[in-house]
């Protein structure tokens, strides 16, 4: 299992993000952002979270037109699997691989620390590993998370089993941090090899650090 | 030509920063207000004259960049 890790000016949990793949035994390869061509043997495209391009004009629509960008989308296209962790969820919206758009936090505050997420819809390699309704404690920290998307794309989301993890308490009731529409923290593309959330899990891989339910979301990747 | 492009969110997108801004002149006792919308303003120098031209090569860079459809309206407004 090889992942790939891009890496724009204002990333910062690249190296959290190799740290957690390289504790599941995956080798992993940090990608500069100039780079136009991805390595050939990946299994996974992690779109890392930090704040590129110092999140100017608007979270994630700068760093889109980055070279490694296009070579990303034709990874996608061709059936490769892509994950975006907070800033790369944000990354892969404004891009255009996954639908809806990330807006300012209702409160308008950065919000930083712990929250329970549902699982919505396992039918998919990421969360495969979950059971439906399992709620796992991941990490938020973000001022851009409000998720949104309209009605109709909403109704697809659910027709297509494309909502992932809701926010909610920890019996598993929805408790909305954000403004996020219908609570939601993650989704998929179609396709379902396209996923993107606000939670950090390459944040929570270990016990003593709050919380090691990041193992069992990205360990999914592993079994492919 | 100078080229203002003003994006806001969409109607029926809710604007947080609008509802904080409108709260606070609330609480200034300005009376009155029915909405408060807070949108930016980007302003474009372009070195061509051609109104059309430049009204669509802007409205491309909306598209493209200045704005999120799927959440924000633009306006173009074109100075000589």
């Amino acid at each position: 299992m090889k992942v790939a890790i891009l890496q724009f000016p204002g990333t910062n949990c690249e190296y959290d993000t190799v740290y957690a793949f390289k504790k599941l035994g995956a080798q992993t390869q940090i990608i500069w952002h100039k780079e136009t061509a991805l390595p050939t043997d990946i299994d996974l495209v992690v779109v890392a979270g930090g704040f590129s391009y110092g999140d100017y004009l608007r979270s994630g629509a700068i760093a889109k037109f980055s070279p490694i960008m296009k070579a990303v989308k034709e990874y996608a296209n061709s059936g490769g699997k892509v994950l975006g962790i907070c800033n790369g969820f944000q990354v892969l919206t404004e891009a255009g691989l996954l639908p809806g758009a990330l807006k300012r936090n209702e409160s308008l505050h950065f919000i930083s620390r712990h929250h329970n997420l549902k699982v919505i819809n396992n039918d998919n390699i990421f969360l495969e590993k979950l059971t439906l309704n399992d709620v796992v404690n991941i990490p938020i920290a973000h001022h851009d998370g409000n998720y949104f998307i309209d009605p109709v794309g909403l109704k697809d989301l659910y027709a297509n089993n494309q909502v992932l993890l809701k926010y909610t308490d920890e019996n598993g009731n929805e408790s909305n941090p954000n403004g996020s529409i219908d609570s939601i923290a993650g989704i998929c593309n179609k396709e379902k090899n396209v996923f993107g959330l606000m939670p950090h899990p390459e944040r929570a891989m270990e016990l003593i650090l709050g919380s090691d339910d990041g193992v069992k979301m990205l360990e999914g990747f592993l079994s492919a | 030509m100078t080229a203002i492009v003003n994006i806001s969110l969409k109607n029926g997108v809710l604007d947080s920063q609008g509802k904080a801004v409108h709260h606070a002149l609330d609480s200034l006792h300005f009376e009155g207000i029915k909405d408060v919308r807070v949108g930016k303003q980007i302003i474009l120098k372009i070195d061509n004259d051609d109104h059309d031209k430049v009204r669509a090569d802007v409205t491309q860079m909306c598209e493209d960049l200045l704005a999120n459809t799927v959440i924000e309206d633009y306006d173009i407004e074109l100075i000589k």
